[in-house]
């Protein structure tokens, strides 16, 4: 028992981490442009198909294929920002861009049906497979990696909020938009390259997501948005501090109750939220009023 | 229909002592189309027996009800909900479920539909008093939340719900013809309860009240509104039609899957009929569903899968979203309305700038009493954004503080 759940903490925190990347991703977005993207599940699901068409016909190694998924990813984001979420003006703009969000996905992933059918596949490697003994336990090269990777990924996104010039921009902009125009940020800009880079992440998650989970198609991005916003909510929208801590605690708890009750376990997510919205409306670590209209 | 019946309303209430006749004269036409398309719907199933038309018209008809619910909340008050595919699921699970237990056979299932309604309301009250604490965003992704939960369910609790088997309607003894027909009026029934609820409520002080937590939660609430119960008797209504709807469609298709019932499509598309039509109006959603549901079976049978025309639906919904915000209803009687106006020399220009004041979000004095004040009027499409805009232009001013203070009283 001491060594199920010693492993079900290890697995949820590396878990966590790939989480904290695609969450902090959707929380950005939602900080600086006010919309929830809802596309951000099967765009992670888009990420690892690209990285499955490059390690399957070019034998690209999947860590070297992110050189190309995440700028093309970015690029995406940016083109989807500029057509689809720039335009909406207007008291309906909140939930026209959900809609705007939701289309977009499900177009994405009729998409992806066409080109990719719909059984599932997964991303293979030496690494993949392979494992390392380490405190007793065998873990998967790829989740040391994956892990690797989503910290120095989200390390790097610290970085550029915190210690850039860029980044003081989208964190104005997160603070009151009309006032970053004021002084002189251009918003519009931000959006876009807020947007881009919030889904460019989204390929370096999936690639992560697609190797070391139990396969994709896809239909697996509604899960997989389900539970990211159930994270960013928990957390508090637009909290990028927050949705990390809400990442790997849920992962942990998730794989823990996972040892007894597999099929629930993804209710936990779910429960979470219901019960805390119904304490503290405002999520976790919410600094803005998710009350106010 | 109503795209002639909103400019004249438009049109009477900017010149008051023209009020009657342009008000009989559209009234009249308003009745005579009304018939017309009542005949049309009744006879339908009798000129069209063909098995692939009936079908698309029962689900059209169910899709009606949905689409129709689904607005007298969300489009009345604002909160869009992507979470009523947990009561079209429930309603369908709860007749499933019954008909299981209790061994009914053949059309004595029928007797279950205000069972399913019954319990499809009842699950929306816990729902209701958990989502409707939060606003916009949040209250969006909680019906999502609440959604997955309603599919997980069905998918694990295999006591109740079978699991991935799915449930199976009792058997009807029905040769095919009349089975569809028999639907079909069933559906027909329904959905136009459904919408004479939808115009019942708009017109009424309950309405109004919803509208006012639309354009301003806290003002109305300040005015005297009870908010949460306002918005939860709206939400279990809406909830209890979607169930009845989702058991009549669980009795034609003859089964229930985890994946058929809680569908997230069945959320999206029912909101994009609403929003297609016009959201808030009486008349949007029922038009949105006439146009996307035989639009859309035809194209999957056209395509012979159903990836072709997901993705046809996405762009049809991001057009409508960027090319037509405010929805047909609302779009047409605003351009006819301008167009009106123009036509009879009035001042066409103030009536336009008044229009685009009314899509800032309420915030001004002029289009919270625009919008209020509609409710009073004979305006289909009544939402600050939409409608009859020119009707705002004309008697904003000398009756909105009355509208204004009648309304949120309680």
């Amino acid at each position: 028992m001491g060594t199920e759940l010693t492993r079900a903490v290890i697995n949820g925190i590396l878990g966590g981490g790939i989480y904290a990347l695609m969450a902090v991703g959707l929380t950005l977005i939602f900080g600086v442009l006010d919309i929830i993207n809802i596309a951000q599940g099967v765009m992670v699901i888009l990420g690892a198909y690209l990285s499955y068409a490059l390690s399957v016909h070019l034998h690209l190694d999947l860590f070297l294929g992110l050189l190309i998924t995440v700028p093309a990813m970015f690029v995406i984001g940016v083109i989807i920002q500029v057509a689809f979420i720039r335009p909406l003006h207007g008291s309906e703009r909140t939930s026209m861009s959900l809609l705007a969000s939701y289309a977009v996905a499900i177009i994405i992933e009729g998409a992806l049906y066409l080109f990719f059918g719909p059984d599932y596949v997964t991303l293979n490697a030496s690494y993949v497979t392979k494992s390392v003994a380490l405190l007793g336990f065998h873990l998967p090269y790829i989740d040391l990696y994956g892990f690797a990777l989503a910290v120095a990924l989200v390390a790097g996104l610290y970085a550029l909020l915190y210690r850039t010039r860029f980044g003081r921009s989208i964190r104005a902009t997160m603070q009151d938009r009309t006032a970053a125009m004021l002084v002189g940020v251009d918003v519009n800009r931000v959006a876009a390259l807020t947007y881009g880079i919030g889904v460019a992440v989204t390929a370096a998650g999936g690639m992560i997501f697609g190797a070391s989970g139990g396969g994709f198609n896809p239909n697996s991005g509604y899960d997989l948005i389900s539970r990211l916003l159930a994270l960013i909510i928990l957390a508090g929208l637009g909290s990028i501090g927050g949705a990390l801590v809400a990442s790997v605690f849920m992962l942990t708890l998730e794989s823990i109750v996972d040892i007894w009750q597999p099929n629930w376990s993804i209710a936990v997510f779910y429960a979470a939220l219901v019960l805390v919205l119904l304490i503290k409306p405002t999520g976790l670590f919410g600094r803005q009023a998710a009350r106010a209209q | 229909m109503t795209g002639l019946a909103s400019p004249s309303a438009g049109t009477a209430a900017g010149a008051r002592h023209r009020k009657p006749a342009g008000w009989q004269t559209g009234r009249a036409t308003r009745v005579g189309l009304l018939v017309l398309a009542l005949a049309a719907v009744v006879i339908f199933p009798l000129a069209f027996t063909n098995q692939s038309v009936s079908t698309i018209a029962f689900l059209t008809l169910i899709f009606v009800c949905a689409a129709v619910a689904w607005n007298l909340f969300s489009g009345y008050s604002g909160y869009i909900s992507l979470g009523h595919a947990v009561f079209f699921g429930s309603g369908a699970y709860a007749a499933g479920i019954a008909a299981k237990d209790w061994q009914i056979t053949g059309s004595a299932e029928f007797a279950l539909l205000p069972l399913a309604a019954a319990a499809a309301a009842l699950i929306a009250v816990p729902f209701g008093l958990i989502a409707l604490r939060v606003r916009r965003h949040t209250f969006v992704v909680i019906t999502i939340a609440i959604f997955f939960i309603f599919q997980l369910m069905a998918f694990n609790l295999t006591s109740f719900t079978n699991g991935t088997i799915g449930l199976n309607a009792p058997f009807l003894l029905w040769d095919p013809v009349s089975f569809d027909q028999r639907f079909y009026y069933m559906a027909l029934a329904l959905a136009l309860g459904t919408v004479a609820i939808s115009w019942l409520i708009k017109g009424s002080r309950f309405g109004l009240q919803l509208r006012a937590i639309r354009d301003d939660e806290d003002r109305a609430a300040s005015l005297g509104v009870r908010a949460m119960p306002v918005k939860l008797t709206a939400f279990v209504i809406s909830g209890g039609i979607t169930g009845l709807a989702g058991a009549l469609w669980f009795f034609f298709i003859n089964q229930v899957l985890p994946q058929s019932g809680f569908d997230p499509l069945f959320d999206l598309t029912v909101a994009l009929m609403a929003f297609l039509g016009g959201l808030g109006t009486v008349t949007g959603p029922l038009l949105g569903a006439l146009i996307i549901e035989p639009a859309q079976q035809y194209l999957t049978t056209q395509f012979s899968n159903s990836y072709l025309s997901q993705i046809l639906l996405g762009a049809l919904f991001l057009a409508v979203v960027l090319f037509l915000p405010r929805g047909l209803i609302p779009t047409v009687a605003a351009k006819g309305g301008g167009w009106l106006e123009r036509r009879r020399g009035r001042q066409g220009a103030p009536a336009r700038a008044e229009d685009d004041d009314g899509g800032e979000d309420g915030t001004d004095a002029g289009s919270e009493a625009g919008s209020v004040t509609e409710a009073g009027s004979e305006a289909d499409a009544g939402s600050v954004t939409g409608t009859g805009a020119p009707a705002v232009a004309g008697s904003g001013e000398s009756s909105a503080p009355a509208a204004t203070s009648k309304g949120p009283a309680s």
